[in-house]
């Protein structure tokens, strides 16, 4: 039996924008007409958002493709999707093809709960004649029977995500393609919709190609899996050993260092400075982050640098930010340093990550946006509350105080 | 079931696809359902919208141009002469504008699923030609009350006019629709184009009444005249001038054409940029 997706070399290579992504006639024309007086070819800077992949998928394989932000897994799901082309390679596709990059898209707050069914199905690629068919399963599945007949502008959001969840609970593509979707809403629901599609796929020999930051949702709905890193393969593998890679991955890094670009202002060090050794950071203690930007010239004024603090889910928990208006930085030509301190790091035990932009306010330009420096916080000589610090329980721990009154 | 295979490759030939299109005619006819059922959705009036608004403008162009300043239509009572012309119109700007707007409005469906991007434009216009049908009815209506019964050759002229006002929008509407994705200058620049045009066209003027003939023919590369002439063929007893005629179909398919291709060639990156 031939696979159902094969794909080589694939890649996708984006054009940076300074500005939107859509462009204004008036630039265009500016742009061309300073292009002409000064004969300067415009330097266009451009990035590989993926590359090199190749993989086979048999019929019937439940994969999962993991990565950080930005690592490409959202573009080869719409490259799979036809929702944008690619740049270099090829994919053969073998089957009908479903894809929920989005739950409820095209739902019109006009129109009435069971004539979105109708539409929303269409758009997912289901025929009328499968609609109506299935047409009380999902209003059932969907538990909003009461309101079917109301316009949806009259559901509440959980309402709205029941119902575009149940729709496609009830796709049945060979092929089902899915992003992020399963992260939101009602976590029983979302439950309900996991085991229904995972029903679905032992039993019809579904193919699933599922991306999602939920390592757990992952473990349980695929076998296999691709790691991702900055638009490249890293592993191909069973979903236990890939998970542990890229866990493994996820912690090594405790110092970023980058080589200075003469062009454009770059991040060329972030260290952090934790409160025990091996990248590992006591709850209240102090902890301090140090930066070095290397700036191409002295004329950059409204230089803006921020850090967002990620925990394992890739959820931002904690963000700080400094702007040259406000504080001068980054005024100096070569390198310039900064650093930040925590006096009492409030986050909670589990392992966490820093996102870190560099940008500028005044054209609005971004230059950087890196992922580095893991670390770990435990709670170290802490009283421990009587039924221990449990995983996951939240991400940050505040002070206050009790009282009866 | 055969199941089809699906070869995904960097663009590079054109083809225009009518296949697939055939094949996504269910998702084509919920798209047109869904605008012309929410076009009206909280309004009192409803459908009559789609009457009054051309009625209204019949009403204060015949008051202007038959008893203020006369302008002489011929054997066509000047009602029916401007109404003819006026539903013609509605039908070729709005599925213009509609057109031109439908991709970015439906930017947030572009970039999550795949189908055909010509449903979009295409099912934009058939709103405009429902609305169309009902006022046709309504100028149907006027013609037999004004005692001016269309002739039997309207068998011919009304679905041609039809036809050729859909071509011309279809050219025109393609191209701002792809346009509109990467510059939306378009947006701003088209309720401007269609106002030229509108007073390009012989809506409120009949275009014989144009006396040097190269402004004439001029004029007639505008393929709305030519869609009016033949659609108001059957309300008189002279024949469709064939020279504006001709012109205008040239102008039209070219339109088209040029409208079609553009629309083929950018629309595999309308999801990176909308």
């Amino acid at each position: 039996m031939k696979p159902a997706i094969e794909i080589l070399n694939l890649g996708k290579q984006y054009k940076l924008t300074t500005s939107a992504p859509y462009v204004a006639l008036r630039d265009v024309i500016s742009e061309s007409a300073k292009n002409i007086f000064l004969s300067k070819k415009k330097e266009q800077d451009s990035f590989w958002a993926l590359r090199d992949i190749n993989l086979s998928i048999e019929p019937g394989e439940r994969v999962g493709i993991i990565g950080r932000n930005g690592a490409g897994k959202s573009t080869l799901l719409k490259i799979i999707s036809r929702i944008t082309p690619p740049t270099t390679g090829e994919a053969i596709i073998r089957g009908r093809v479903g894809s929920l990059l989005e739950v409820g898209t095209g739902f019109h707050p006009e129109l009435s709960g069971r004539e979105n069914i109708y539409l929303n199905g269409s758009i997912l690629g289901l025929k009328k004649a499968e609609i109506t068919k299935q047409l009380d399963a999902i209003i059932d599945f969907s538990g909003v029977e009461k309101f079917i007949d109301t316009p949806l502008k009259h559901y509440s959001s959980g309402m709205q995500l029941r119902l575009a969840f149940s729709v496609a609970a009830h796709l049945e593509p060979e092929i089902l393609l899915i992003d992020e979707v399963l992260a939101v809403g009602d976590m029983e629901f979302q439950k309900k919709c996991l085991g229904k599609m995972e029903e679905v796929s032992k039993k019809d020999g579904r193919t699933i190609l599922f991306v999602s930051h939920d390592l757990s949702a992952v473990t349980t709905l695929t076998t296999k899996c691709l790691l991702l890193e900055k638009g490249l393969p890293v592993k191909y593998d069973t979903t236990s050993s890939v998970i542990s890679e890229y866990a493994n991955r996820m912690s090594q890094h405790p110092v970023y260092t980058a080589e200075a670009v003469t062009t454009i202002p770059t991040i060329t060090k972030v260290e952090i400075n934790t409160s025990e050794a091996g990248s590992i950071q006591g709850h209240g203690k102090p902890m301090s982050i140090l930066f070095e930007i290397d700036m191409p010239s002295q004329g950059y004024a409204g230089m803006a640098l921020s850090f967002q603090i990620f925990n394992h889910l890739n959820i931002p928990i904690l963000f700080n930010w400094v702007f040259d208006t406000e504080n001068v930085i980054c005024r100096t030509k070569g390198k310039n340093y900064l650093r930040f301190t925590y006096d009492e790091l409030k986050l909670y035990k589990g392992s966490y990550y820093l996102k870190v932009h560099l940008a500028e306010t005044k054209h609005r330009n971004k230059f950087q946006e890196i992922d580095c420096c893991n670390f770990n916080v435990e709670m170290i000589n802490l009283k421990e509350p009587e039924w221990g610090w449990n995983d996951g329980v939240c991400q940050v721990l505040d002070k206050g105080k009790w009282e009866t009154y | 079931m055969e199941k089809p295979v699906i070869h995904i490759k960097p663009p590079s030939r054109l083809s225009l696809g009518f296949k697939e299109l055939w094949q996504y005619r269910e998702l084509f006819y919920f798209f047109t359902w869904r605008d012309i059922k929410v076009k009206y959705k909280q309004t009192y009036l409803g459908v009559l919208w789609a009457l009054l608004q051309p009625l209204g403008m019949m009403l204060i162009f015949t008051f202007l141009f038959s008893k203020t300043w006369p302008i002489n239509t011929g054997d066509i009572k000047y009602p029916v002469f401007v109404l003819s012309g006026l539903i013609c119109w509605n039908l070729f700007s709005s599925s213009v504008s509609h057109a031109g707007d439908s991709m970015v409005q439906n930017a947030n469906i572009i970039k999550k699923i795949y189908f055909p991007r010509l449903i979009i434009p295409c099912s934009a216009m058939l709103v405009a030609l429902f609305d169309f049908l009902i006022a046709f009815m309504i100028f149907i209506i006027l013609c037999f009350v004004l005692q001016q019964p269309p002739s039997w050759t309207a068998i011919l002229y009304f679905p041609a006019g039809i036809v050729m006002s859909l071509l011309s929008a279809a050219g025109l509407g393609l191209l701002l629709a792809a346009l509109n994705v990467k510059f939306r200058d378009f947006r701003y620049a088209l309720p401007f184009l269609l106002q030229v045009l509108f007073f390009a066209s012989q809506v409120i003027y009949p275009l014989q009444s144009v006396q040097q003939s190269l402004f004439k023919y001029l004029l007639a590369i505008n393929p709305m005249n030519a869609a009016i002439e033949l659609f108001r063929a059957p309300l008189s007893n002279i024949s469709p001038d064939m020279t504006i005629v001709a012109i205008g179909t040239c102008s039209s398919v070219s339109l088209l054409i040029i409208g079609l291709l553009y629309f083929r060639k950018t629309e595999a990156y309308f999801a990176d940029l909308a």
